[in-house]
C-alpha cells in the first residue's frame, strides 16, 4: 500500500461513521469494529466514530483484558490519532446514565448530546453499526 | 510451522509470524533475517525496536504509513520515508519488520 | 435516514435507543424487531408518534414467520416486503442498523 496513494482524486470522499453501542469485552463487536476502523483509515475517507449506549464503556480508562486471556485493545484507541482519525463523538446522555465523565475516558473525545448525535448520523454517507 | 532458536521451538503461522510474542528474543529476529539472506544492522534494529515499543504502548502493529510517519518523528525525516524503509526491509517495511519484531501482521496490510 | 431494529423490545434496549435518536427519520422493524409493532403489546405505544406520521414500517415476511397478522399491528405501521425494504434504503439512506 503506497503512502502516496491519493484516493481523494479517484472519487469523492465519503463520510463513514462507525457506531459503537456494545460494551467491550462481553462480545467481539467492539474489537471487530476497531479493526474495521483501522483498515478504513488506509482509504483516506472522512471517518468518525460514535460511542453511545454501552459503547461508551469501550473508552473507560484502566481496562486490562489480559487476565481474561483476551486482546487488551483499549490502548489501541490512543493510536487512532496516528491514523488521522480524530473525530470521536461520545453521547453525553449515555455517559451520564453510566456514571462516567469525559475525564475518565482513555482518549480525548467530543461529547455531544443526543440530538447532535442523531444529526451526525443522518449526515453520513455510510453508517456502520457494531 | 515453527522456528528453532537456541534449542527452543517457537510456533509461527503460515506466513512466518510468531504466534506468541512473549517468546520473542533478538535471536528470533537474527534468525529470521538470516533465513531471508539479510544482515540486521543498527538501522534495522532502530525500526524493530520502535515497532516493539509501539506495540507495547498501543497493542497494534502500525500500518505502513503510520510507521513511516512515526519513524520520521522519532528518528529524523531522512529515515521517515518509504525509500529508506524499503531499502532496509525490501519485503515491505511493516510486514517484514513486524515479523522480525515478533508482532502480528499489521492490521489492514494485505 | 432509515433505521432498522431487529431485536424484540423486551429483549434489549435497541428499540428504545433507536427511538431516542429517530428524530424525524424512518424506522423499519425487521426480524424479532417486528414484535414491537403488535398493537396489544406494551412496546407499540412507543411507536405511536412516528407511526402516526407514517414513518414506521414492519417487514412482512418476518411478521408472517412469527404468526403476526396485519390486523394485529398498531395503527399507522406500514407493512413492506423485501422490495419495499430496498426501496426504503434507496430513498431514505443512509441506513443505520440498531444491532
Amino acid at each position: 500500500m503506497s503512502d502516496e496513494a491519493n484516493w481523494e482524486d479517484a472519487g469523492a470522499v465519503k463520510r463513514f461513521m462507525f457506531v459503537n453501542r456494545k460494551a467491550p469485552h462481553g462480545t467481539i463487536y467492539a474489537l471487530e469494529a476497531l479493526e474495521v476502523v483501522l483498515i478504513s483509515a488506509a482509504f483516506d475517507q472522512d471517518v468518525s466514530l460514535a460511542f453511545l449506549d454501552d459503547g461508551v464503556h469501550q473508552l473507560r480508562q484502566g481496562q486490562d483484558a489480559k487476565a481474561l486471556g483476551m486482546k487488551n485493545f483499549a490502548p489501541t484507541f490512543r493510536a487512532l490519532d496516528d491514523y488521522d482519525i480524530d473525530k470521536l463523538y461520545v453521547e453525553a446522555e449515555s455517559l451520564a446514565q453510566r456514571g462516567l465523565s469525559a475525564e475518565e475516558l482513555i482518549v480525548p473525545v467530543q461529547v455531544v448530546d443526543r440530538e447532535r448525535m442523531s444529526a451526525l448520523m443522518a449526515e453520513q454517507d455510510v453508517v456502520m453499526s457494531f | 510451522m515453527a522456528i528453532q532458536v537456541n534449542g527452543t521451538t517457537i510456533p509461527t503461522d503460515e506466513e512466518g509470524y510468531i504466534e506468541d510474542l512473549n517468546l520473542w528474543s533478538p535471536e528470533v529476529a537474527e534468525l529470521m533475517a538470516q533465513e531471508d539472506g539479510q544482515e540486521l544492522t543498527e538501522q534495522h534494529w532502530e525500526v524493530i525496536n520502535f515497532l516493539r515499543e509501539y506495540y507495547d504502548e498501543y497493542q497494534i502493529a502500525p500500518a505502513v504509513r503510520v510507521l513511516t510517519k512515526q519513524i520520521g518523528k522519532r528518528l529524523g525525516p531522512e529515515k521517515g520515508n518509504s525509500k529508506y524503509l524499503y531499502e532496509l526491509f525490501p519485503y515491505g517495511p511493516a510486514k517484514q519488520a513486524c515479523r522480525y519484531a515478533g508482532l502480528p501482521k499489521p492490521t489492514g496490510c494485505v | 435516514m432509515l433505521h432498522t431494529v431487529n431485536k424484540s423490545p423486551l429483549q434489549t434496549r435497541d428499540l428504545d435507543s433507536c427511538l431516542e435518536h429517530l428524530a424525524g427519520e424512518r424506522l423499519l422493524l425487521i426480524e424479532d424487531g417486528v414484535y414491537a409493532a403488535v398493537a396489544a403489546g406494551e412496546a407499540s405505544a412507543k411507536l405511536r408518534g412516528p407511526a402516526a406520521e407514517g414513518r414506521v414500517y414492519a417487514l412482512g415476511p418476518d411478521l408472517e414467520a412469527r404468526g403476526i397478522g396485519h390486523d394485529a399491528l398498531a395503527d399507522g405501521v406500514e407493512v413492506v416486503d423485501y422490495a419495499g425494504f430496498v426501496q426504503l434504503v434507496a430513498e431514505h439512506g443512509p441506513h443505520q442498523a440498531w444491532l
